[in-house]
């Protein structure tokens, strides 16, 4: 029997990243300041995850500007979903061993 | 052991998360009953205007401006009521009324509903006011369905039940009235009240 501990993702055993890749996988993309509200986290601590599932290329930055503002707008990538997927189920797998 | 149960409250705490950044949940059943509640009202209102049976027959101009008036009144009440009530649920839920979902959940409804606004003041333009009932109750169901997906699963149910029975007063273009009547007022406080029994109580 092989270790479930195994299969669970590094990047999103970090609360926040998992957060944010849930938020990402149900939407088709959502915007940063719309991220930063629903997670309730600070800018700081929202782009330092941000950074990092990006260069695991998980998630994938859309650059644009409404009304002359910024806006950054987030998707995750087909790896980023997979990879979520993966998360999920090896967190489920672990639940069941302690059910039997 | 402890740890295996910090992993189950997560992937809860994360199935919440993943839900309340696609749904509304904050729509209140109280206001859709209130809405049907308008609702009868208003056709009650309409049927000292027409009688229910002769309401396809009118070409009376006065008389249609004084139903759309009391369709618009019973609209704006509606609204009103569904954003009072549902911005004090958020409060007393602790989450934010105005955000990415409900602006999203806005569009996804005006869609059919702005189209099915501008193609109803075409009908009455052509004196087909025979069919404004039935149009109404369609895009209103195409609408919900629409927005379905950032409301609860049951908004769908009510959405085909207004196209079908759309569809029905379609056939039947001289029930207008009792069909407005029984689409935006018996329903909404039938679906009103199960939302409320199953989310709000």
């Amino acid at each position: 029997m092989k270790n479930p501990f195994e299969n669970l993702d590094k990047m999103l055993e970090h609360r926040v990243r998992l957060q944010i890749m849930s938020v990402l996988v149900a939407n088709e993309s959502y915007d940063f300041n719309a991220l930063k509200e629903l997670l309730d986290v600070t800018d700081g601590n929202l782009a330092t995850n941000m950074k990092a599932l990006e260069k695991e290329k998980y998630i994938s930055v859309l650059k644009s500007f409404i009304d002359r503002k910024p806006n950054t707008r987030y998707k995750a990538t087909e790896r980023g979903r997979v990879a979520f997927k993966k998360h999920l189920e090896a967190m489920e797998e672990l639940i069941k061993q302690q059910r039997k | 052991m402890e740890e295996k149960q910090a992993y189950q409250k997560d992937l809860e705490s994360i199935r919440k998360l993943m839900e309340r950044s696609v749904k509304f949940i904050s729509l209140s059943g109280l206001s859709g009953i209130l809405a049907g509640v308008y609702a009868l009202l208003g056709a009650l209102a309409a049927s000292f205007l027409i009688s229910p049976v002769t309401y396809g027959a009118t070409s009376d101009q006065q008389i249609i401006i004084q139903l759309l008036g009391i369709a618009v009144v019973v609209l704006a009440a509606s609204l009103v009521t569904g954003f009072w009530m549902s911005s004090r649920k958020a409060k007393k839920a602790g989450v934010k009324f105005w955000d990415a979902t409900s602006k999203r959940l806005v569009i996804n409804l005006a869609i059919p509903l702005v189209t099915g606004g501008l193609f109803i003041i075409i009908l009455l333009l052509s004196d087909h006011v025979g069919i404004v009932v039935p149009s109404f109750l369609i895009f209103y169901g195409l609408a919900l369905i629409n927005a379905s997906p950032n409301l609860y699963e049951e908004v769908r149910y009510l959405g085909y039940s207004e196209i079908l029975l759309g569809l029905l007063s379609a056939v039947l273009p001289y029930y207008g009235l009792l069909f407005w009547a029984i689409g935006f007022g018996l329903f909404h406080i039938l679906y009103g009240a199960v939302m409320y029994k199953k989310y709000d109580a």
